[in-house]
């Protein structure tokens, strides 16, 4: 290993800071998708098939989510309709 | 009251078997009657582990299928006198342990010991399934190291939904996290998650951080626990998360940088 190589190889970010960093996100990103129910996923494609009949939208313009609040759970459904 | 403790991972080669050997050992030693059950059907290891793989005339599969008795299984430690071991059977038959069977043994067991500790399989297919749903306490060990600590993190979600106790909707199983192959040369490089790092991403405190060891291959080798090498530093370790297991407050130890003396960096000398 040259000098330089030795000098540019300690300037390198340490390796397990980006370890953390990467299992953060993808920690988080599981942890939402465990928490909802596994009809989730179908229940959003069968919504787009059925708002496509009538609107040309995406896949990604329709988003669905559960939310709990204490005994209670909300469907929320958020869709993007194109501009007219 | 007897406590049925899982020691499970998701990922294979974590230390599994090299845990549930210690803690149950360690559980042992400060005179707790013990049972060890290895989960693992068709790749048996605990006996190898424990050294009592000659003597294993039995398994779990020929007590849930009546071929033998709980007792005619059981493997006595020859060390101790409160530890018992019940290996697992090499058949190649996926579907030898039922829920059914095991929860008639595993609670046939607690009837008669303290501490009933159950090896898990890696992977969170139907051997897995089988020995968490049962317990009282789980211990996951994981290793410093992204696809292990992302499966622990899989694995604690699945003991919080998918055990007897959240079925029947009682208070959850207790969940603790083993950090095993440890090195903090390494964490002091920035080669390696900490400690602190694996508690923030898991949000769970750990139970345990045993250093990485050449004294776990030689135990291995030999057939002795490694808890029972009261020189080695994993030894000790495993020692202190048996006391934290069971209440006691201890701090933890070889989390930092071994200084070497002068004679030991002059000439080597092991790690």
């Amino acid at each position: 290993m040259s000098i330089l190589d030795f000098l540019r190889a300690r300037k390198k970010a340490p390796t397990a800071s980006i370890a953390k960093e990467r299992l953060q996100i993808i920690v988080a990103h599981e942890r939402g998708q465990r928490d909802e129910p596994d009809y989730l996923p179908a229940l959003q494609k069968e919504l787009v098939e059925v708002i496509r009949k009538y609107v040309n939208i995406d896949h990604e313009q329709v988003q669905v989510a559960l939310e709990n609040q204490g005994s209670c759970s909300i469907l929320e459904l958020n869709i993007t309709l194109p501009d007219r | 009251m007897s406590k049925i403790i899982v020691v499970t991972s998701g990922k294979g080669g974590v230390g599994k078997t090299t845990t549930s050997a210690a803690i149950g050992t360690g559980l042992a030693l400060r005179g707790h009657k013990t049972v060890i059950v290895d989960f693992d059907v068709g790749l048996r290891n605990l006996d190898l582990i424990m050294g009592c793989e000659r003597r294993v005339v039995y398994d779990f599969v020929n007590v849930i299928n009546g071929d033998a008795t709980l007792n005619q299984a059981l493997i006595k430690d020859k060390r101790l006198e409160n530890l018992y071991i019940l290996a697992a059977s090499q058949t190649r038959d996926k579907d030898a342990l039922t829920v059914e069977g095991v929860e008639k043994i595993i609670t046939e067991l607690a009837e008669q010991f303290e501490y009933v500790i159950c090896d898990s399989p890696a992977g969170i297919e139907k051997g897995a399934h089988l020995a968490m749903y049962l317990a009282d306490a789980a211990i996951v060990v994981t290793n410093p190291e992204v696809s292990s600590v992302r499966d622990s993190d899989r694995m604690l979600g699945l003991l919080s939904s998918k055990s007897k106790r959240a079925e029947e909707g009682r208070e959850p199983i207790t969940e603790h996290l083993l950090l095993t192959r440890y090195s903090p040369e390494r964490v002091a490089r920035g080669e390696m998650l900490s400690v602190e790092d694996v508690e923030e991403i898991l949000s769970i405190q750990m139970i345990g951080v045993i250093p990485e060891s050449q004294a776990v291959l030689k135990a291995s080798n030999q057939g002795v626990p490694v808890i029972l090498d009261e020189e080695s530093d994993a030894g000790q370790a495993y020692s202190d998360a048996v006391d934290r297991l069971l209440g006691k407050e201890v701090p933890h130890r070889f989390l930092e940088v071994q200084k070497k003396g002068f004679l030991q960096r002059m000439f080597g000398g092991k790690e």
